[in-house]
């Protein structure tokens, strides 16, 4: 890394500039995929299964195709002509686009109705008749895998059973070893569960074919344009240069506009066959029942210690339920994602993993939440077994961590599952948060309510994460290596356009990344504009999502202007006829060494580039492109701190403070930033307190509109108190780490830990997600606990 | 997530109206705020052929005193309930629903009187109605009709209102001296349904609770008047802890809510137990003039 | 049975007029008759307030409310926040205090806090979070948009002295 130099440029790293994008998004001005209107436009809507498991006998759309306004009706068979009915997923598997042989979760996608409006789309659905018969249902994955479990996958051949995938990781024998030395042998099984990013725009897409250029244009919902790009043009057999994807700017991503959708595929081949745009939005009922999912992870964790606290081993079982087809966005070597984080934040001796990721009748995902693939999983396991180490040693939680933590010095740090941490001290960030949340006064106020009876809890979590993916000798998706790339023109006049291959869906990019080249460049961050999401006008990147931003395309930012400064300073030493190495630089200012009067601006040398007077071996313009490929990942972690208050008569859990102090490298717009932290550590307090998805025993789903599937108001949503700590990568170009989901991994568990903290008097180690009041006030009742 | 086609009809008069009513036959609905048969229409649970819009008639958004009764026109809307001083002074249990009913959006749309004509056992005006000892003022072919708050939900989503009467206004009794109230509902978040309320009306004299009122929402297929509970506290003092938990007791054992998502049966009769006792405190001491 | 209506409103201070069905939606005549696509739409069941708009000076979820009940009325849409003499403070509020992320809430968002500071020009956090928990924001956890609301009041108020 080359330390970020202080710069005295607007908008250089560090500083915190408003955002330029807000410019349009408080007129109303944002341009999402549902604002486009294109002329002739028709719309799509889509019948879907009632059933969660059912044999299609037939589908009869005559009466549909007879209503007002209705163009087409398309089926699985339609489909199957034009070898679309199924499609790959990122994982490897197939899925149905439009369900052909039998339908396999409740509200899977059956026919797409084409009408010339909306209203008449919709109506048109209920002229769709299906004979269905009822198949045995599949909703707990562990029933699953009994031998007389129906078979979910019988399109693939010689399926005989519902398991997808076995993935260890870790040394079996050596963890084996360190639990027979251990004194304490903490266990926990628990469920993370089925929950939804749920981002207030939903998926959509607006496919416009033109028949003249046999040009096809999609504005899609898309976290990643450039891969989606890719893949239509491998599922469809589309030339690629004739397909164009324009990801406008889009309401929000969290990982649910990672995969492809079968409605995106239906759409683009209706106008490519009828010859018009074709438009679909789902609704919110769809986007939940639907689109990718989260977690589902039953995991059995066990905790190896000494009497005296120190940790020895970890060994994790999980059973992964990823729905009726395995379309779960990891990299393609990463069945179970970066599960084998799992050791986080401590120093073990051994560790070992195993996951098993099964079929049942449910939606099918297991997208990335604001998560790098899984950690959140791994990070919730072991920061909840590590509070029931504190619980069963009687050492304190704080005390218990910090005596188990990485010490600074021992970076980089190889993992016992195999990864190499760049760098942390993660004691620093402990010790900060204490402070902020004035952790020995809390403990004190909490032994003299529970003398009176009181509840109270306080829960930790000190996290690491693993982000930026990154690296592509172990990532990729689909085999496309996980780079990001980034290009840049100065124009003469000295203002210029970044393009970018990741794509905003609400970070702040065009700002920030403008702020990277004005930190390198010395120009000021408002004479950059940032360019994303348009295929045809962006270099090829795999998209914006598991923190990845910053550790990549923002590295590749870095890296292009350090290249176009170097030609500068060259341009500089030939105006100012001396050597390169005699040129100093600061703020955008090339200056003789020793001679101040003798300085050339960084736009005077940018419009030298475009002049004839340039050095023989130089090439006009001033202009470059870079391809990232990451050496390491980066290893944001934090310490969470929660302090709850129950009441007993109704169970209600009230967030009383909760201290965040994240450590993210660099941070290149504090604003940004802390405004990451407030919505990633809302959303993982919606995880913890409210949102579910679940279903009955015949696979309907509950969750599947907003009034059942409960994301946080501001009266729910508590404060939020952030402390800050700097550690630098020690490998991107300017010590950033990505920050996005560091939030959403590390605040669960915190919750969790302070309501088992508040409870644990009462003989209580585990509440699974949500803490339903519900839940609270079993144990309490249970316990003998009442109102007054 | 779309309604179907229907005709719509937007009466300037209650004879209008009414007319509008026969000639759906059997098939319109009343419209005044929408904010429940809107999101039902739009996910096409109900269809009704025509629609009657009362917002277009004059004269339905009285919210005011008249000869010792609160008349609450059908075009009032929750939100001016809520923005109300008259309420907030006289009614505080109008007031402490108003503030947990729906969302504030909703509130400056929805109406009192449509929800209590929707029939919803998670209405919580309806218990409210009920707990004041409201009438409710119908018109239909033969003039005017007045229905009692107490039993007027018949079944889910069904009420005495006859299919060819409209609710033109509900009125409610003046508070007497030493009267008091409070509502608690326990929600999982702001628009949700209640898990649980609890609505308790009491008139203090001289430290003696001479009358009280106890309603109960979403803890069975209707609205709940919980007569047992309210009996057991007249002639008990105001301080009578005992009193209170019996009265809780009682209200807990008339509930019969169903498990669901909000909770299994158990908790929510349990939260029927303890909001009563907080309810009961809240309204005695405001019946004191003491605003708890 | 359902022939199209014609709607006259005003919106956002102009007289318009557009023809739709019965059935349709207000947040449809303003996005697709009107092409004011600033108000937007998140769900089916009125919770989310994506779609909020002021109907008579009265923040509503136009998703649930038909297009012909705006008849004779008049709407404010996120478009008619500027005028000639600038972005409103509210405006100015999200800006500045970074109250937004991805802006699919914001339009809403900002026609709520619109009505609040009309009817209550100083709110404390708690008036403001309740008034604010018809509209759901995924990206901010609402801190920002709380700071975005006591700086628009700050500036009305500064303006008001």
């Amino acid at each position: 890394m080359t330390a970020a130099t202080e710069s005295t440029v607007n908008g250089a790293i560090g500083q915190s500039p408003k955002r330029v994008e807000d410019d349009r998004f408080i007129r109303g001005m944002g341009n999402y995929v549902d604002d486009v209107q294109l002329p002739g436009m028709l719309h799509m809507a889509i019948y879907r299964s009632p059933f969660a498991h059912a044999t299609i006998n037939s589908i009869d759309t005559s009466r549909a195709l007879a209503m007002p306004g209705v163009v087409a009706c398309i089926t699985g068979q339609d489909l199957v002509a034009h070898g679309l009915a199924w499609m790959p997923t990122l994982a490897g598997d197939t899925q149905a686009v439009l369900a052909t042989d039998k339908v396999r979760f409740q509200g899977q996608e059956v026919v797409c109705v084409i009408a010339k409006t909306s209203y008449q789309a919709e109506d048109a659905l209920e002229g769709i008749d299906v004979d269905y018969d009822p198949l045995p249902v599949i909703v707990d994955p562990k029933r699953a895998l009994d031998a007389d479990a129906p078979i979910i996958r019988s399109d693939l051949e010689g399926k005989t059973d519902n398991h997808i995938f076995t993935w260890e990781s870790g040394d079996a024998e050596a963890t084996d070893r360190v639990f027979a030395e251990a004194d304490i042998v903490i266990k926990l099984d628990t469920l993370y569960p089925r929950i939804h990013p749920a981002p207030m725009e939903t998926c959509g897409a607006v496919a416009d074919y033109n028949k003249a250029t046999g040009k096809m244009t999609i504005h899609l919902t898309s976290q990643a344009p450039h891969a989606h790009r890719t893949l239509f043009a491998m599922v469809a057999g589309l030339p690629e240069q004739k397909l164009r994807i324009i990801s406008p700017d889009v309401g929000g991503g969290f990982g649910n506009k990672v995969p492809i959708y079968p409605g995106y595929v239906v759409a683009t081949a209706a106008s490519l066959l009828i010859g018009k745009p074709v438009k679909w939005v789902e609704s919110r009922t769809e986007n939940l029942m639907s689109t990718g999912f989260a977690r589902d992870y039953h995991m059995e964790g066990e905790l190896a210690a000494t009497k005296d606290g120190k940790m020895l081993g970890l060994r994790a079982n999980v059973l992964a339920d990823h729905g009726a087809f395995n379309a779960q966005a990891q990299p393609s070597k990463w069945p179970a994602g970066f599960f084998n984080i799992a050791t986080g934040s401590y120093d073990l001796q051994a560790a070992h993993c195993k996951v098993d990721g099964v079929y049942t009748n449910k939606a099918p995902g297991g997208i990335a939440y604001r998560c790098s693939f899984r950690v959140t999983e791994a990070a919730y396991l072991i920061e909840r077994l590590v509070d029931n180490l504190a619980h069963e040693t009687g050492i304190d939680a704080a005390e218990l961590r910090k005596q188990n933590f990485i010490q600074p010095e021992q970076f980089p740090y190889k993992s016992p599952m195999g990864w190499e941490y760049d760098s942390g001290d993660y004691e620093k960030a402990m010790n900060i948060a204490l402070e902020l949340v004035g952790y020995e006064e809390l403990r004190k106020e909490q032994a003299e309510k529970r003398a009176k009876g009181e509840v109270m809890g306080i829960g930790f979590s000190s996290f690491t994460e693993i982000v930026g993916a990154g690296m592509s000798k172990i990532c990729d998706i689909a085999g496309l290596a996980m780079i990001d790339s980034a290009e840049l023109r100065i124009h003469p006049t000295g203002k210029g356009v970044l393009k970018l291959g990741v794509q905003s869906q609400g970070q702040g990019h065009e700002t920030t990344f403008a702020q990277i080249v004005a930190n390198e460049l010395g120009i000021p961050y408002t004479d950059i504009a940032v360019e994303h999401g348009d295929t045809d006008h962006t270099p090829y990147g795999l998209g914006t999502y598991a923190s990845r931003s910053t550790p990549t395309g923002g590295a590749a930012t870095a890296i292009v202007a350090r290249k176009l400064r170097e030609k500068a300073r060259q341009i500089a030493a030939h105006l100012l006829e001396c050597a390169p190495d005699d040129l100093e630089f600061d703020s955008g200012t090339f200056t003789v060494k020793g001679s101040p009067e003798k300085s050339k601006t960084i736009q005077e040398c940018v419009f030298g580039a475009y002049q004839s007077d340039l050095p023989d071996d130089m090439e006009k313009g001033f202009e470059d492109v870079t391809y990232y490929d990451a050496p390491e990942m980066t290893y944001p972690f934090g310490t969470y701190i929660c302090v709850v208050d129950i009441d007993k008569g109704t169970g209600q859990v009230k967030v009383r403070k909760f201290v965040a102090v994240d450590d993210c490298g660099t941070r290149i717009n504090p604003m940004i930033v802390d405004g990451q932290i407030h919505g990633g550590l809302t959303q993982g307090f919606g995880t913890a307190m409210m949102e579910l998805i679940s279903f009955d025993e015949d696979g309907n789903c509950f969750g599947g509109n907003f009034m059942d599937y409960l994301i946080p108001t501001a009266v729910e949503s508590p404060d939020w108190t952030l402390g800050e700590c700097t550690t630098p990568s020690p490998h991107h170009p300017f010590g950033a780490k990505g920050v996005g989901e560091s939030p959403t991994v590390g605040s669960p568990q915190a919750f969790v830990n302070a309501v088992v903290d508040a409870l644990h008097p009462y003989g209580i180690t585990n509440i699974d997600m949500p803490l339903s009041s519900h839940k609270v006030w079993k144990v309490l009742r249970d316990a003998g606990v009442t109102d007054e | 997530m779309l309604p179907s086609t229907f005709e719509y009809v937007a009466p300037t008069s209650l004879d209008e109206a009414l007319q509008a009513l026969v000639a759906g036959a059997g098939d319109a609905k009343i419209m005044s705020g929408g904010q429940s048969l809107l999101p039902m229409m739009k996910l096409r649970l109900a269809s009704p052929g025509t629609i009657i819009d009362l917002n277009g008639i004059a004269g339905l958004d009285t919210l005011e005193e008249v000869d010792g009764m609160l008349h609450i026109g059908a075009l009032v809307r929750h939100g001016e309930i809520e923005r109300s001083e008259l309420i907030r002074d006289r009614y505080p249990m109008m007031r402490d629903a108003s503030l947990h009913l729906a969302d504030p959006l909703i509130r400056n749309r929805g109406t009192f009187c449509g929800s209590l004509a929707h029939g919803d056992p998670a209405g919580d005006w309806a218990t409210v109605a009920a707990t004041l000892g409201a009438e409710i003022h119908a018109v239909g072919p033969d003039g005017a009709v007045v229905h009692s708050a107490i039993d007027f939900q018949t079944s889910m989503f069904e009420t005495q209102l006859g299919s060819d009467q409209i609710l033109v206004e509900v009125r409610i009794p003046a508070p007497k001296p030493g009267q008091g109230s409070a509502y608690l509902k326990i929600e999982r978040k702001v628009g949700d349904y209640a898990a649980a309320a609890v609505g308790v009306m009491i008139v203090v004299d001289g430290g003696t609770i001479t009358e009280a009122s106890i309603g109960l929402t979403n803890v069975g297929p209707l609205t709940i008047h919980a007569a047992d509970a309210a009996a057991s506290l007249v002639g008990k003092s105001i301080d009578d802890a005992a009193a209170f938990e019996e009265a809780g007791r009682l209200a807990m054992e008339i509930s019969e809510p169903s498990s669901d998502l909000r909770g299994p049966e158990e908790y929510k009769r349990d939260l029927v137990r303890v909001l009563t006792k907080r309810a009961l405190r809240t309204a005695g001491a405001r019946a004191q003039g003491k605003e708890a | 049975m359902s022939d199209k209506m014609i709607v006259k409103a005003t919106v956002n201070g102009e007289e318009c007029e557009a023809l739709v069905e019965p059935r349709t939606l207000l947040v449809h005549m303003i996005r697709e008759s009107l092409h004011l696509t600033g108000t937007h739409i998140g769900c089916d069941t009125t919770s989310c307030g994506a779609c909020t708009v002021l109907l008579d000076g009265k923040p509503v979820k136009s998703c649930t409310i038909l297009a012909v009940q705006a008849n004779g009325r008049e709407i404010a849409t996120v478009e008619g926040l500027e005028t000639a003499a600038g972005l409103s403070v509210v405006q100015e509020g999200f800006k500045e205090e970074h109250g937004l992320h991805c802006g699919y809430c914001t339009p809403g968002m900002m026609m709520t806090v619109t009505a609040l500071l009309e009817e209550n020009p100083d709110p404390t956090e708690d008036e403001i979070r309740k008034a604010i928990s018809g509209n759901l924001c995924r990206c901010t956890g609402y801190v920002n948009i709380i700071k975005a609301v006591q700086y628009a009041a700050g500036k009305k108020e500064g303006a008001a002295a």
